[in-house]
């Protein structure tokens, strides 16, 4: 495990509200960073991040953060992360500064375009290393968006996940089971953004509302830190009598979670219940004992706040997260990798076009020295990204000669799937 | 063999590995009791190319697997076989427990045979999916005025007679399937018998009925298991996974071609990963001997262990919602050919937490070479089962009945 310098001082000290900073990276990130600052997240920084003049200056945020230099003379990033990242590994000391002071980042942007795919992995290894703990919400485009897209998002996606200590993603495509023909364009984007935001509140709620049954900082660190995780989510509310029931029913047939499948698969799920006074006991009894059947392979947190303005409602958030495959180191600088095999600074060989990160860039003397300059005025080694042996993950599990035949599903998991790995047995 | 005291009875199984004929020999011993046994005398079996997971793929396939093993073991046995007792399988097979009532309305109060057979009747009508069929509704016990233990209720007194039966059921069209295939054959299917029922009726003595037992069928695409405790089913299952999983794994996980796996786990494989294995490695050799490969034997074991013991976890946490585990007193039996796993028993026992052995086929005779092996429990327990119907249903045919009938199953044979 990685030893950090602060992370027994933040121990001692459960009673601290913990510090949030929340950053809006790119122009959905901002735009989505608007519809949070109207909410109730009173004690929360706001930083909006951003290549693009216009989408900063008709946002609320406080702290307006412009990276622009002579290279995109005021164009923004057009779509390329690789512009998106190299801006930003320019300006990586103006947003470690902006970091600093914060216990946990959260980091919102829509991954696909230049500016979110590109800077948010950058400032979330700026936050991480100035100590924080990085939580992203990102979203990934629909599929009609087009393939490109979609490669920068999941190439994105995988530096994010690369760094950050966890990341919550909602592909968009997933929301086409929420809405119907008739839901215009304006809304989709309003309820992906809602559903995104909905989850944020409930990390956010678990860290500040007065709990009955309390999730510690700590605990959520323990869950998210390092183990960079996939996480999926869900958020369903229930009135009435049977409310318990009824929301353990609503989130088993929760189109992000699968109608349940990525519990069964999650090894850690975090669970935070919600009611107004009147949070009995055996309701929340009632929900865990169901939720605990159907993850039984997981390391489950669960918390149970009171919240005044929820009346007779009963809200559930869960995050489940799933041991992801250990991602590779970010590395430094990278370009489009498309020139063959080539060998990163530890030896691995890389693939292009596999999942496992974007091969290393052969760096220009410049940049390296530049980049060695960074590492040694910041906290040096330490605070880095650790150290690993990469390992190449496995992103289609064939089912072999089950492929064709009808799958064995029990309690949501497949059965046709080799046990070890879905049991995370790492054979070495 | 053409005596008029004793029958062939032939039990068919389709498996996902192989398809099994078994001939019996059924003598009902006139009046010597100890004449009266079921003999085993002619085997045929086939490598099954058609049938993943314990349901037909590939029916030409299959019909022909089936075709060989059949005249295989009517070659062996001297027999001409015409009607077969079919096992099925598969994970559309469910089984529960259901309950009829009957109100006993004679005047004395004393229930009769007639009373007996209505309260079977009614516990058989049962709501099922329309696309759904009964494939066995096995009685377990009587309810007189709700007092249970009842074994035989008929002669007693009382006012409302219930009975439970164990449904065991399972899609029709899926079942169809196996029937068609082996009627396309010129064979008549008795009757269709679960897999699981089958090996039990092989396996368990009355004793270890009485006592409670697991029966657990570990076979080549689905593991089928029973329970057995006071002397009754209590609960059937079926999961379709089975060692055809454990090679799936092994090939996906030391990126093996699947035969290849097949034959590392049939060679190298074990339930239990020791001490032993630790750093020990395996090559592979091509057909000229030369080296293509080096298999870890840990990886190899690890991965069977962690399959073989999701299994067995998975049937211990059915039997637990059941309420089952204490009642099983007798332990455990495997059989199916992943029993032949070294050291199974061992991890099942550490798994369930109970005495498990590997099954014995018990009360038959015949063939040593069948009896012996685990693969076959499944059809020596369909000719069981059919000997146990047989002699149940013939009361000695009349000449003219006899006669008549053999002519009939003359003219459909072609």
């Amino acid at each position: 495990m990685k030893t950090k310098t602060q992370t027994p001082v933040e121990v001692l000290e459960p009673a601290r509200t913990p510090a949030v900073k929340i950053f809006g990276v790119g122009s959905a990130g901002v735009a989505m960073l608007d519809t949070l600052n109207g909410g109730d997240f009173s004690d929360a920084a706001f930083a909006a991040v951003n290549t693009d003049a216009p989408s900063l200056a008709s946002s609320s945020a406080p702290v307006k953060i412009q990276l622009e230099t002579k290279l995109l003379r005021g164009l923004g990033t057009g779509g390329d992360p690789e512009r998106g990242r190299a801006i930003a590994e320019e300006q990586f000391a103006t947003l470690k500064t902006a970091c600093d002071g914060a216990d946990v980042v959260f980091l919102v942007a829509g991954l696909g375009g230049g500016a979110g795919s590109g800077i948010s992995p950058v400032l979330a290894r700026a936050a991480k290393e100035t100590g924080a703990l990085v939580l992203a919400f990102v979203t990934l485009p629909f599929l009609c968006e087009g393939n490109r897209r979609q490669q920068q998002a999941e190439s994105g996606l995988d530096l994010l996940r690369s760094v950050a200590d966890g990341v919550i993603c909602l592909p968009c495509q997933k929301t086409f089971r929420l809405i119907d023909e008739n839901t215009s364009v304006l809304d989709t984007f309003r309820l992906t953004d809602g559903l995104l935001m909905e989850s944020v509140r409930g990390v956010w709620r678990l860290l500040t509302r007065p709990g009955l049954i309390r999730i510690h900082f700590d605990d959520l660190c323990a869950l998210l830190r390092d183990r960079h995780s996939e996480s999926v989510f869900a958020s369903v509310e229930a009135t009435g009598p049977a409310r318990a029931r009824e929301v353990v029913e609503k989130l088993l047939a929760h189109p992000l979670l699968d109608e349940g499948r990525a519990l069964a698969e999650s090894s850690a799920v975090l669970v935070s219940l919600m009611g107004g006074r009147e949070l009995t006991m055996a309701e929340v009894n009632r929900v865990m004992e169901q939720i605990g059947r159907h993850c039984e392979h997981a390391q489950i947190i669960m918390g149970a706040a009171v919240d005044e303005a929820l009346k007779g409602r009963l809200s559930v958030t869960v995050i489940a997260a799933r041991q992801g495959p250990v991602p590779m180191e970010l590395p430094p600088l990278a370009t489009p990798g498309n020139s063959g095999e080539q060998v990163t600074s530890r030896g691995v060989v890389a693939r292009p076009g596999s999942r496992c990160g974007s091969p290393a860039a052969p760096l220009t003397p410049e940049q390296r020295e530049q980049i060695l300059a960074k590492n040694a005025g910041g906290r040096g080694r330490m605070a880095g990204p650790k150290m690993r042996q990469a390992q190449l993950p496995l992103a289609i599990i064939s089912k072999g000669r089950f492929d064709k035949s009808e799958p064995t599903i029990h309690k949501g998991e497949d059965l046709d799937i080799p046990t070890y790995i879905r049991r995370g047995v790492a054979l070495n | 063999m053409f005596d008029n005291d004793s029958s062939i009875v032939v039990g068919l199984e389709i498996g996902t590995s192989k398809v099994c004929a078994v001939v019996g020999e059924s003598r009902e011993g006139g009046t010597d009791p100890a004449k009266a046994g079921l003999n085993i005398i002619g085997l045929g079996q086939a490598r099954s190319r058609g049938v993943r997971k314990g349901e037909i793929v590939d029916p030409a396939q299959a019909e022909e697997d089936v075709r060989n093993a059949i005249v295989e073991a009517e070659q062996m046995a001297d027999v001409e076989i015409r009607n077969v007792y079919l096992g099925v399988t598969g994970a559309h097979i469910r089984g529960f427990n259901n309950r009829g009532v009957h109100p006993v309305v004679s005047a004395d109060r004393e229930i009769t045979e007639d009373d007996v057979q209505d309260v079977i009747k009614n516990a058989k009508a049962i709501n099922l999916p329309t696309e759904n069929n009964v494939v066995h509704a096995i009685r377990q016990h009587f309810f007189v005025d709700g007092h249970d233990g009842v074994t035989n209720p008929v002669g007693m007194l009382g006012s409302r007679l219930e009975v439970e039966v164990h449904v065991v059921h399972g899609n029709t069209n899926r079942l169809q399937n196996a029937i068609r295939l082996v009627k396309g054959l010129q064979l008549e299917v008795d009757e269709i018998v679960s897999n699981g029922l089958a090996s039990s009726l092989a396996l368990l003595s009355s004793e270890q009925k009485e006592l409670g037992a697991l029966v657990m069928d570990i076979g080549g695409g689905t593991t089928d298991y029973v329970v057995y405790a006071d002397g009754v089913i209590k609960h059937t299952g079926v999961l379709a996974v089975g060692g055809d999983h454990v090679s799936n794994d092994l090939a996906y996980g030391l990126k093996v071609p699947l035969s290849r796996a097949e034959k590392l786990k049939l060679e190298h494989g074990a339930a239990l990963v020791d001490g032993e294995c630790r750093g020990r490695t395996v090559t592979i050799t091509n057909e000229l001997g030369l080296p293509l490969k080096t298999v870890n034997v840990e990886h190899l074991r690890r991965i069977m262990s962690l399959r073989l013991e999701e299994i067995f976890q998975l049937v211990a946490q059915d039997l637990e919602a059941a309420g089952l585990f204490d009642y099983l007193r007798a332990g455990a039996f495997l059989c199916g050919g992943c029993a032949r796993i070294p050291q199974i028993a061992t991890l099942a026992g550490q798994v369930m937490q109970m005495p498990v052995s590997l099954g014995q086929t018990n009360s038959v005779s015949g063939l040593k070479s069948a009896l012996d092996q685990p693969e076959f429990v499944t059809a020596i327990g369909l000719v069981k089962y059919g000997s146990f119907k047989t002699r149940k249903r013939e009361a000695r045919p009349s000449l003219a009945r006899g006669l008549k009938g053999a002519f009939a199953s003359f003219l459909r044979r072609p």
